[in-house]
């Protein structure tokens, strides 16, 4: 009976459904507990996306205690205004002129990480390509007609949009798109820019839950206490149930 | 002071059934002996209300049920009040494992008929707690104020304008605005904080009362009280709940709490199906989502709902399948209650049914092409079938022999 049960229940993963298409993600591969990455994520932030994105939800004294850094080292690299380091972190871009500028408001990024996922981000930063028939002139593989320009270009380097056909397992042919540097010779800069995002997208991760630093180091603590509690909890239901059957 | 204990003890006994009450329910409650793992889900049901109610007052200090605040709110809670990341885990993740447990629970008469004679009505107050459950939990969605909180309530509730003539006006009713807005926001605070956990607290209490007052079922479908120690009047194979079911139930209950904190502390999100992603975009009125489903819980019954292609009728189908469990107990026709004794026929229904309620609960999370509506509307009949030729089937069923007193 039981085992008709599962194997029933192990039959319906089978039942194939094809996936939706769109674009590989590519894997961010990055490590919240390394804190050297997080501070150069930081740091990247503040420099290119807090002029248009805020951190509302979040404050540059708990980014400070998290990420090792004092209030000084927080005043002299990461905030440039006469903010306060126990204050969110706003932005002073007006929401309407934002809108007018470029269709619509650029989000705040609070959560973004945990919304899109931090293979999309790091994908996204990288998918940047030229598209002349764009307001930005860019667009992006993995948002459509994005309303974003591609900040970071002097970083990367522009990227084209090469169409591509390609034969798959089964033999049919689809046509692909694969972004390439418009000059080769930004190689080594687009590498280094990879590594930068990483980083960035690390900082958006712990930025979305500063709290799964603490979550994970307190976890164990709480598992190993319930485990040797699990010991004391079995060895008293046994005493209680010896004289019974 | 052992003294003292004693005479404050016949202090309040003398103006309060305190000890008698104690006896009633737990020292002196013979519950069937034969237990098996299926008996720990009621206790741990017990344990997430109490654990939803606690985290809930905690949330709610410094929750603000306001459109403009609500989101907002959530962030706070989860960075800058203490400890307010694990409280709200702690009831993201109750709510989700509410429902396994109660689900499990549910299966668990479905094993052993613990819904038949005289259990019905215990069945029937048990079937009102799952149906204030998921009223518990559909409102307490809206409250992040996320994408699929707003969305969410949107589709659900747009469900109420399929009723002919009043639909319209009903659904404007319940939503308080024409639009999910603040004002259905405010209210379905309200509902979820005060109207339903009230419900939600006395119906637990009568649920116990009404077991209490039939008897625990068991996996053998025996009757204890049939086997009674002629002296004592004790039933043969029955133990006092108190101490032997609550040393046990400590054990369920540590077990259930090993498993409840891994996800608490490492997978709070559990891929998307407790916490979902789009709920971290704030709702917004002016985007629709590409992709609406409920959460992982109500899935099954949203997937009845799309299988049926007139909205009317989807909406009739989706009541439909709760209200057939309430007839559970006069559907089934078998002369037995366990499935031990139960023949094949029953076996193979009940695996049918499993399947097909993992199947529609698989399918009302995906967006929905004509190859899986049609799985839907296999696994919908196949749904509806189970409880509706039940009267038939268990009937013809060829049963084995219900030995006289409890095995293992």
């Amino acid at each position: 009976m039981k085992r008709l049960i599962f194997a029933l229940t192990w039959l319906l993963p089978t039942m194939v459904f094809a996936a939706s298409g769109g674009v590989e993600l590519q894997s961010a591969n990055n490590d919240i507990t390394d804190q050297a990455s997080l501070q150069t994520g930081a740091k990247l932030y503040v420099n290119y996306c807090m002029g248009c994105h805020s951190l509302q939800y979040a404050r540059f004294q708990r980014i400070g205690k998290d990420l090792g850094l004092t209030d000084d080292d927080l005043k002299e690299h990461l905030m440039f205004g006469a903010e306060k380091v126990g204050e969110t972190i706003t932005i002073a871009m007006d929401q309407d002129d934002a809108e007018r500028w470029f269709g619509v408001t650029p989000p705040d990024l609070s959560v973004i990480a945990r919304a899109r996922g931090t293979d999309w981000l790091y994908t996204y930063m990288l998918s940047f390509y030229l598209d002349p028939s764009r307001p930005m002139g860019v667009n992006n593989l993995v948002f459509k007609d994005v309303g974003m320009p591609h900040v970071l270009w002097e970083q990367q380097g522009w990227q084209k949009a090469v169409h591509k056909s390609e034969t798959d397992a089964q033999g049919h042919s689809h046509e692909v798109i694969e972004l390439e540097l418009v000059n080769p010779a930004d190689k080594e800069k687009a590498e280094q820019y990879e590594k930068d995002m990483r980083n960035l997208v690390n900082f958006l991760e712990y930025i979305g839950e500063p709290a799964k630093l603490e979550r994970h180091s307190l976890g164990w603590k709480v598992l190993l206490f319930l485990f040797i509690f699990l010991g004391f909890s079995v060895a008293l239901k046994k005493e209680y149930w010896r004289d019974i059957h | 002071m052992n003294k003292m204990l004693t005479a404050s003890l016949e202090w309040v006994d003398t103006r309060f059934p305190l000890t008698k009450m104690w006896n009633e329910h737990l020292a002196q409650y013979y519950a069937p002996k034969n237990f098996n793992v299926w008996y720990y889900f009621g206790s741990l049901a017990l344990v997430l209300l109490v654990l939803q109610i606690i985290t809930g007052i905690f949330l709610a200090v410094n929750y603000k049920p306001d459109a403009g605040l609500a989101f907002a709110s959530v962030e706070y809670i989860m960075r800058d009040v203490d400890y307010g990341w694990l409280i709200r885990y702690m009831h993201s993740t109750g709510a989700s494992f509410f429902f396994i447990v109660v689900y499990l629970h549910m299966f668990r008469a479905l094993l052993y008929g613990s819904y038949k004679k005289p259990r019905e009505l215990l069945w029937i107050i048990g079937m009102f707690i799952y149906m204030c459950l998921m009223a518990e939990s559909f409102f307490g969605y809206l409250l992040p104020w996320g994408q699929m909180s707003f969305w969410g309530a949107q589709v659900i509730i747009s469900l109420f304008g399929a009723i002919p003539y009043v639909g319209e006006d009903l659904a404007v009713w319940v939503r308080g605005d024409y639009v999910i807005g603040d004002a259905t926001l405010n209210r379905f605070f309200v509902y979820h904080v005060v109207l339903v956990p009230m419900l939600l607290l006395v119906l637990a209490v009568v649920h116990i009362i009404a077991l209490h007052e039939v008897g625990s079922n068991n996996p053998d479908g025996i009757e204890i009280k049939k086997n009674k120690d002629p002296k004592t009047g004790i039933p043969l194979d029955g133990i006092p709940f108190h101490p032997y079911y609550t040393v046990k139930d400590i054990v369920g209950v540590t077990v259930f709490a090993i498993i409840f904190c891994a996800v608490i502390f490492y997978a709070p999100e559990m891929g998307g199906y407790f916490l979902e992603h789009n709920n971290f975009f704030p709702a917004d009125p002016m985007k629709t989502p590409e992709h609406i489903s409920p959460s992982w819980y109500f899935t099954p019954f949203y997937a009845i709902l799309r299988a049926v292609p007139d909205k009317f009728l989807g909406v009739i189908a989706m009541g439909g399948s709760i209200v057939v469990l309430f007839f559970l107990p006069w559907l089934d026709r078998s002369p037995v209650k366990s499935i031990r004794y139960k023949g094949w026929i029953f076996k193979l229904a009940l695996s049918l049914f499993v399947v097909s309620f993992f199947g529609l609960a698989y399918l009302g999370m995906q967006a929905p092409t004509p190859m899986k509506t049609l799985f839907a509307q296999i696994f919908t009949i196949i749904y509806f079938a189970f409880f509706l030729l039940m009267p038939w089937y268990s009937k013809i069923d060829k049963t084995k022999p219900v030995p006289e007193r409890v095995t293992d």
